[in-house]
């Protein structure tokens, strides 16, 4: 089943850019990616632009209404995602799990939806 | 069933297996292994289930399983299988990934066997909810692929946990509901127990599980005397020792020495052992205190938490005397970490009445009942404050 692990966390939480630890998370990253793809379970994985650079876009009325900003003003943002191919919720939630973002953030995990 | 590996699949079969019992045993007679004729005719609806079903082709390898363990299962391994199952069962209603709610539901309606309507009523919600609840659980154990199975043993001691924190959950729940008028719904205690005795045959080399029901067993065994006629809580100190229940007390102190057997002791384990010292105890003025000490430090020792020492110093007040609780206890809120929780400031004004701190006392005792909704521990917490009150009326 695939899953998509989407790294949610409040702006300016955890490790800030040009400090060591801000390098420790992003190896932690490179390291992550390594062994999701060497596992044969990767399909894909982004880190996504900031929310300010979010549209969100709605019809009504058959008229395309656009807003700047994401859905939902939240203080945790989605910044990235990975969607990987598991055996089960226990696997993917292992997973989710070794993701740098869940120290200070958090992952949520969501079934792909499929069609038969 | 087992390989069936779907939780929705093998409740449905073995329910139609025994719609089936309910036709065929008053006319063909009771077989000899009722539960191998169950499970056989529950398998054969399996299979009658991917016969119908439009992606037979994709459960072929399913279906090749079912066909070899039908063929080859005596009644001694069908029995094992059953177990397996229900354990695999078990498991999945108890897993993390689902809220606290609908893992107790889920629990009472697969494993205990109640219907939505009986759980509905015991934790007071209406039957439309709890469906919904049942529901929806179903369905995320499907859509999420939450694993049908035993967990494997890097995920067994977390997950084993998670299993008996929802049986401890139903326990308490009968035990002192939060809310209501009844603060014994004493079916979901009895359930409990039930739940833990079934679990305890499953998992046999596990301390915990029999800890768990040696605790139940003990605290249950004080259920007649906890209450008064008027439905008011009658503490430890003041109950009716000859109203304990003496067939669970000796059930709870079999269970703990046999757990005792299996390994170092775990926290449910030491929690029975503090309700045993209780239990040995002719009176109040016997009790052991030192021994319910040192037992909280044990507990202390793996729970680190606020509630475990909060009883810590409850107990140091009866072995060393109430200004040493008081000290203890003071020492737990510096950070105001239970200002929201009701029993310390229950206990806190229990220790300030001791030390004749009596206007602090009345304080404590007011805050108390700011953070209880339910009745028979307002009454008697109001009954406290009156008697403080009327107290320190008279020496006046």
């Amino acid at each position: 089943m695939q899953y998509m692990l989407m790294i949610y966390s409040e702006d300016g939480s955890g490790p800030q850019p040009e400090t060591p630890e801000f390098g420790e998370m992003m190896q932690g990253y490179g390291a992550f990616t390594e062994e999701v793809r060497g596992n044969g379970v990767m399909l894909h994985g982004d880190p996504l632009q900031p929310v300010s650079t979010a549209t969100t876009v709605r019809v009504r009325d058959g008229a395309v209404h656009t807003t700047d900003g994401p859905f939902a003003e939240t203080k945790e943002t989605l910044g990235g995602f990975y969607i990987l191919e598991c055996e089960n919720l226990d696997e993917a939630i292992a997973y989710a799990g070794k993701i740098p973002g869940a120290k200070h953030g958090s992952i949520e995990v969501r079934p792909i939806m499929v069609f038969e | 069933m087992g390989a069936v590996r779907d939780l929705a699949l093998a409740e449905d079969v073995l329910q139609d297996a025994c719609l089936a019992a309910l036709q065929h045993w008053p006319a063909d007679g009771i077989p000899e292994q009722p539960r191998a004729w169950l499970l056989r005719t529950a398998r054969n609806r399996a299979i009658d289930h991917f016969r119908r079903d439009a992606n037979f082709r994709l459960k072929q390898s399913e279906l090749a399983v079912l066909t070899a363990l039908q063929n080859q299962a005596g009644p001694d391994e069908m029995d094992h299988e059953i177990e397996d199952d229900r354990l695999r069962m078990v498991f999945t209603c108890c897993h993390p990934a689902l809220s606290e709610p609908a893992r107790v539901a889920l629990t009472l309606r697969t494993i205990g066997g109640l219907t939505t309507f009986e759980i509905a009523r015991a934790f007071l919600v209406p039957e439309t909810t709890m469906a919904q609840r049942l529901v929806r659980a179903k369905r995320k154990i499907k859509a999420a692929k939450i694993p049908y199975r035993v967990p494997p043993p890097h995920l067994w001691a977390a997950r084993l946990n998670a299993v008996l924190a929802v049986i401890y959950l139903v326990f308490n729940e009968g035990y002192a509901a939060t809310s209501g008028s009844e603060p014994l719904r004493a079916s979901l205690c009895d359930e409990a127990i039930r739940l833990g005795g079934i679990l305890a045959d499953l998992v046999p080399h596990d301390g915990e599980v029999l800890g768990l029901v040696a605790l139940m067993l003990l605290h249950d065994s004080r259920r007649e005397a906890r209450m008064d006629e008027a439905g008011r809580l009658v503490t430890l100190e003041n109950q009716d020792r000859g109203r304990w229940n003496s067939d669970r007390i000796e059930a709870g102190v079999r269970a703990l020495t046999q757990a005792a057997l299996l390994g170092p002791p775990g926290p449910y384990q030491i929690q029975a052992a503090i309700s045993a010292v209780h239990a040995r105890a002719q009176n109040y003025d016997a009790t052991d205190w030192a021994e319910i000490v040192a037992l909280y430090d044990q507990l202390l020792a793996l729970n680190p938490t606020p509630v475990v020492a909060l009883n810590r110093a409850v107990a140091v007040s009866f072995a060393d005397g109430a200004g040493a609780g008081l000290a203890a206890l003071r020492g737990l809120n510096e950070d105001g970490a239970m200002d929201q929780y009701q029993p310390f400031h229950a206990a806190h004004a229990d220790l300030l009445r001791r030390t004749g701190h009596g206007a602090a006392a009345a304080d404590a005792y007011r805050q108390a009942l700011a953070h209880t909704n339910n009745d028979a521990e307002q009454e008697f917490l109001r009954a406290r404050l009156e008697a403080l009150t009327r107290n320190s009326q008279s020496s006046n």
